[in-house]
């Protein structure tokens, strides 16, 4: 096996079982109060991070581009109740203007 | 939410192709391509995978990369597991389709109940896994002609899809702190840590904002 099957098939096995994992907790467990309250916040901690690590590093540096330009607008369009898909295409567009000046 | 649904599968699809050819271009087969986005099936893993690969890096730090990204995964599976509430056979199947954007829907749809919630989980996994996995083999096809995502602004869509979805979650004072603190630490550890821990270092801030009830 070569090494791009290897890192194929080991990566995809590994990231498959912890997908599984994460339903692999006991009832009881998830329902003590506590893990409730964190478990409802895991997912927005993780998805904020998320956004800001996508819109504002590249190759593990902080780097602030287009990119910024375009959540920003995305920020301003949900806070003035826009819709999903036409806030969206304001990132979108608004990252794209900036990349091309 | 049909609309949520295809809002965020439509240009993950298209980054789809992104992968498609980045991967292609880092010297995997169009075949080595697919099974990824098959099996694999999370696209920060992926790109870790084809990039340190491309890059000239070990199968190892491949791996493991490639892994730790994937470890959030794991944490969106508690979150819906009570929502889900699958066993057996499904437990298998359905786990797989556990990545950022399903979760992000079905979180984005909490005010309307549980059935939302799961409705919206498998309308977005599954559009994502037909769209990602379309793109990804048109992606390595055609790996030459894939334009640079950021002309499209597909570079900044992807984060401003998952901003949407969070949003309507960000209504309590708590959820807000978390946010904030976890967007400030993410960024910190970006330049430290090595790829994957900046994010899912931010489940201690979900753990110190949700260890007492506020």
């Amino acid at each position: 096996m070569n090494s791009l099957w290897a890192a194929t098939l080991i990566t995809s096995a590994i990231c498959y079982l912890l997908k599984v994992l994460g339903y692999s907790m006991p009832e009881r467990v998830l329902n003590h109060p506590r893990i409730q309250r964190i478990n409802t916040l895991i997912p927005v901690v993780l998805l904020s991070a998320l956004v800001s690590v996508q819109t504002l590093s590249a190759k593990e540096e902080i780097v602030v581009d287009h990119r910024l330009a375009g959540v920003a607008a995305a920020a301003l369009a949900l806070r003035f109740k826009a819709s999903f898909p036409l806030m969206m295409l304001t990132a979108a567009i608004v990252s794209a203007l900036v990349y091309r000046i | 939410m049909l609309r949520y649904s295809l809002s965020v599968a439509i240009p993950v699809g298209g980054y789809g192709a992104v992968f498609g050819a980045a991967a292609v271009s880092s010297g995997f087969s169009v075949l080595q391509a697919c099974v990824l986005s098959l099996f694999l099936f999370s696209g920060a893993s992926q790109f870790a995978v084809v990039g340190v690969m491309g890059a000239g890096g070990s199968v190892i730090s491949a791996i493991a990369t490639g892994a730790l990204l994937g470890v959030r995964n794991a944490f969106y599976g508690l979150r819906m597991a009570p929502i889900l509430q699958i066993s057996g056979v499904r437990k298998f199947l359905d786990s797989h389709i556990t990545i950022d954007e399903s979760t992000g829907v079905a979180i984005s749809q909490e005010n309307l109940g549980k059935d939302a919630m799961r409705f919206g989980f498998y309308a977005t996994g599954i559009g994502v896994f037909v769209f990602w996995n379309f793109f990804t083999l048109l992606g390595a096809l055609g790996a030459n002609s894939i334009g640079n995502p950021a002309t499209f602004g597909l570079d900044a869509a992807v984060p401003a899809a998952f901003l949407g979805l969070i949003w309507p979650r960000l209504n309590t004072r708590q959820a807000r702190i978390s946010a904030i603190f976890a967007v400030l630490l993410a960024l910190l550890l970006v330049p430290i840590l090595p790829p994957g821990f900046p994010i899912i270092a931010t489940v201690l801030v979900a753990m110190i904002f949700g260890w007492n009830k506020k």
